[in-house]
């Protein structure tokens, strides 16, 4: 065991990117685990406690003009803000790698309907959808009904790189030995080419995530996001719909964006290593 | 004699309209099942022998003609049939590090075999069968089990896939081009393993490369390939010692030899202009041809008999009778 | 002697990695006459690659030239700046690659990627000047004028190959270096090919280091031929010397184990792996599978050793008398 703790050591000084990538991401969780431990939730409802304070030791990032605790708004939104995402970006990564294999391992008719679905639906705006979707649910959207509205396009991106990848993969001389060995269609695809694919599915994986993330906060800063829920985009939109900014309410804008550029920059980055780690030929010199 | 593959006048055709390539032109071969031979199948790089290669695998379909297993209509067998086709056809191919699975140990492919064919019915077994089929390559359980791909030598790597061809207990092995990829020194030992599964388990063998040397060296007899359609073929002394077909001679005589006293073949060697393919309605051969005549811009030449199981395209010998349907004299 | 071009001394270049330095090349020395041939043959891992790429400047890390020296007359490449290295690249040293189907810019004409290597080395060349160069170029190939239209694409193998000779020898180098040149070829362009660089070798006054494994191209082409094991240098011979009487144990089995056109069936491989060049064992590294092996092999790494214009590191010749 102490020999594999030295070499993902050795590793990480080669891929400083996986490094810091999971060290932020960890940051953020840690944040939300130990703060979820000692500031309670109710703290995130409406006048709850006093309101538009400035930070002091009873309330460490203050209030906003609703009476919220910021502390336990950050804490809350964070954890509710990816659980969004990581829901949206399942799903979507779920379907689009059953289409894409399915697609790419039988050709035909079938590879020609997805693929046509495709092609066409990523020429559509998904803000628009997901805008013109949340407006008919308006009211009573909950963090749930917010992950599935921006899974609805999140399958097509992965539909399409999984299909290129298993495209590739399929021409590949341990597939044909393994049709000689007289493995069936749907044993190949999951004994011999899902293990290959794995890195390249995580790395995908976190692309959906980080797209679901960013889709929910735009929906939910423009207001179509579950009202009653402190999530991170809410609270831009309350940002924006009490003009904290030009109130001088730097405790109120600054932690949500603090938290939304660690996320982002956390998975970019952990994302690149995943790329180096799955393409030796990405690999850098010791 | 019963052919267990035989291919009569197939034609593969991929594309259409501009990128219309015809890979495989009205070419047939029976691979005999009762005095199985070792047949060498020899072109050069798209001539068309890889295509042959999947057609007899059934990994594709003719354009047209047909493709007979054991006397049957390949296409319609029945699932059984398929069956036991699948298993009973083997191939061993030229990427000896493509052929793994990265993701898995070399056991892999000897695994999956004997689970699919239930050839063990206890793990001691399992482990024994394993073992006996790598020391029937000639290799050493010890130094190759449990280890990655990419830390055995080619040569190792393309001797396990041999061993998996045999554990499926095939009537027939298609080896595409085995030890082009494979050092000089470990190659022969894989030639050795080839020809002794053929004398001694009497597995016919369709030996496919551009290596006339090591043709002449492990083959029965050898069919020459051009553009897709056969140019000459015959037993391989006859055909690499007195070749009859132009380009035979023509590739018989760039064969660098290991002699620095043995130069390359006199006989002006044409710079060619690859894109000019011979027409649909001429020898295949005529831009290139030494010994072009005017008639062979006319028709496509049939296969003439020269001798007892020598035959060759070329009009150079139309007052040799013509091979009837692809039957090749006494063999 | 005056006569060679190109020296390399001692040269050691090794990889590294994470297991520990792989040695691929260990100590070779060797020298290229003018206007010689010389051949540098042996299996996959024996350093031949990485000569050639350590000649042309080309070892990227984690390879790193950890010592030795490569002489190009009075100036040792090795203590070259990338910048200095640049302007001798296909100026006076020049590559034609393995694998001609992946050296060219596929998005570019025939034309431009001759006329890029020209105008790198000097920017004030005019038009008229480059188009003549190119026709003159691809003529000397035996490619036609209008392939210098062309996307690569659009040519076969073998005239791509024509092509990549055809911008290795456009500044007139006095050292090209072929790495497996044909490889990717079949038997009849490979002739072509081999023929047509060997012309353009001696129209040219050049030298020529061809590094393959192919012994049949070797017996065809060169003067003199290297043969490397597991990253060292075990003989070097006049190449009719070489067939005719091979020196050391390797080179014996290597010949054996080619088919000629002799006596059928008959197949005699080298038994046996090559050693790992990261764990290097002391001795002769051919040792394990040297049918002539002695005590001392094991224990002592044999020297490059001089007899009757030949070289040999093997234990076997240690007696013999200097000529």
């Amino acid at each position: 065991m102490n020999r594999r703790i030295l070499a993902a050591m050795r590793y990480t000084r080669r891929n400083p990117a996986l490094a810091v990538g999971i060290g932020l991401l960890l940051a953020v969780v840690l944040f939300w685990g130990i703060g979820s431990i000692f500031v309670p939730f109710s703290r995130t409802s409406a006048l709850s406690v006093p309101a538009s304070r400035v930070p002091s030791w009873e309330f460490p990032l203050g209030t906003d003009r609703q009476g919220r605790d910021l502390l336990a708004v950050m804490i809350a939104g964070t954890s509710l803000t990816l659980r969004i995402g990581l829901i949206a970006g399942f799903i979507g990564m779920f379907i689009g790698t059953i289409l894409g294999f399915v697609s790419a391992y039988y050709r035909g008719a079938v590879d020609t309907i997805i693929r046509g679905s495709v092609d066409v639906l990523l020429t559509v705006p998904s803000l628009l959808v997901m805008i013109l979707v949340a407006v008919a649910l308006k009211g009573g959207l909950t963090v749930e009904g917010m992950a599935l509205v921006v899974s609805i396009l999140a399958w097509v991106w992965p539909t399409r790189t999984i299909r290129a990848q298993v495209l590739t993969m399929r021409e590949s001389g341990y597939i044909r030995v393994a049709q000689l060995s007289g493995m069936s269609s749907p044993e190949i695809i999951v004994k011999e080419m899902m293990p290959n694919l794995l890195p390249y599915l995580g790395a995908s994986l976190v692309n959906a995530v980080a797209a679901a993330i960013l889709a929910s906060i735009g929906l939910e800063a423009l207001g179509l996001g579950p009202m009653e829920s402190p999530t991170l985009g809410m609270t831009i939109y309350w940002v924006l719909h009490y003009s904290a900014l030009l109130h001088g309410m730097w405790w109120w804008w600054a932690p949500p964006i603090i938290i939304i550029v660690t996320v982002f920059v956390g998975l970019f980055l952990f994302s690149s290593g995943l790329d180096e780690l799955a393409n030796p030929r990405v690999r850098r010199a010791a | 004699m019963r052919s267990i593959i035989e291919l009569r006048n197939i034609t593969k055709v991929f594309g259409e309209g501009r990128s219309r390539t015809v890979a495989v032109d009205d070419f047939s071969l029976a691979i005999d099942a009762e005095s199985p031979p070792i047949k060498a199948l020899v072109g050069e790089s798209g001539s068309g022998k890889t295509t042959i290669a999947l057609l007899m695998l059934g990994f594709i379909t003719p354009t047209t003609g047909e493709m007979l297993y054991k006397g049957r209509n390949f296409q319609r067998l029945s699932r059984r049939e398929r069956r036991m086709f699948r298993r009973e056809v083997q191939a061993i191919f030229q990427d000896p590090f493509g052929v793994y699975n990265p993701f898995y140990k070399v056991d892999h492919v000897l695994d999956v075999v004997i689970a699919k064919l239930h050839l063990a019915s206890s793990r001691a077994k399992y482990q024994a069968l394993k073992e006996e089929a790598l020391r029937g390559v000639g290799l050493r359980p010890e130094e190759t089990l449990g280890r990655y791909p990419h830390q055995l030598s080619g040569g190792q790597r393309q001797r396990i896939t041999v061993a998996r061809a045999l554990l499926m207990r095939p009537k027939f092995i298609i080896a595409d081009e085995p030890v082009s990829m494979v050092d000089a020194s470990l190659r022969a030992t894989i030639l050795e393993s080839l020809t002794k599964l053929n004398r001694e388990l009497h597995i016919p063998i369709l030996y496919i490369t551009h290596d006339l040397t090591t043709a002449y060296h492990v083959c029965d007899d050898i069919t020459i390939l051009y553009q897709g359609s056969m140019v000459e073929s015959g037993d391989v002394e006859q055909v690499i010692k007195d070749p009859k077909h132009p380009y035979t001679q023509l590739l018989v005589g760039s064969i660098p030899w290991p002699d620095p006293s043995r130069r390359w073949g006199e006989g002006q060697v044409a710079v060619v202009d690859r894109e000019s393919t011979g027409a649909d309605n001429q020898c295949k051969f005529a831009p290139r041809c030494p010994f072009v005549m005017p008639i062979c811009r006319e028709g496509r030449p049939p296969l003439f008999q020269v001798d007892n199981g020598h035959a060759v395209a070329c009009y150079l010998y139309e007052d040799k009778p013509v091979v009837e349907g692809g039957k090749i004299g006494p063999c | 002697m005056n006569t060679q071009l190109l020296k390399l001394q001692e040269l050691r270049v090794f990889y590294h990695s994470d297991e520990g330095a792989v040695k691929a090349v260990d100590g070779v020395t060797l020298s290229l006459a003018k206007g010689e041939r010389l051949g540098l043959v042996g299996e996959s891992g024996c350093g031949k690659s990485t000569v050639a790429m350590a000649i042309m400047g080309l070892i990227k890390p984690p390879g790193r030239i950890e010592g030795g020296r490569i002489l190009l007359g009075e100036v040792d490449l090795t203590k070259l700046s990338e910048g200095e290295m640049r302007r001798v690249r296909l100026n006076q040293v020049s590559l034609i690659p393995q694998g001609a189907m992946n050296s060219l810019n596929p998005v570019s004409q025939v034309k431009n990627q001759i006329i890029d290597g020209m105008r790198a080395h000097n920017q004030h060349i005019s038009k008229r000047e480059l188009r003549s160069r190119v026709y003159e170029v691809l003529e000397s190939v035996g490619l036609r004028r209008d392939v210098a239209r062309m996307y690569p694409h659009e040519l076969s193998g073998g005239m791509k190959q024509r092509v990549c000779v055809a911008i290795a020898i456009s500044l007139h180098p006095q050292v090209i270096i072929a790495d497996e040149p044909s490889s990717a070829l079949d038997v009849v362009v490979q002739r072509e090919v081999m023929e047509t660089i060997g012309q353009l070798q001696q129209e040219l006054g050049a030298s020529v280091i061809l590094a393959g494994h192919d012994m049949g191209l070797m017996a065809q082409f060169v003067n003199r031929l290297a043969v490397l094991y597991a990253g060292k240098l075990v003989e070097i011979s006049p190449v009719k010397d070489l067939f005719a009487k091979p020196l050391h144990p390797y080179t014996q089995l290597l010949l054996a184990s080619l088919p000629g056109l002799g006596e059928r069936g008959v197949f005699r491989g080298i038994p046996g792996l090559t050693p790992s060049l990261v764990d290097v064992p002391p001795g002769c590294l051919f040792y394990p599978r040297c049918p002539r092996a002695m005590d001392i092999c094991s224990q002592e790494v044999p020297a490059l050793r001089e007899e009757d214009g030949r070289q040999v590191a093997c234990h076997l010749y240690d007696s013999e008398v200097l000529t």
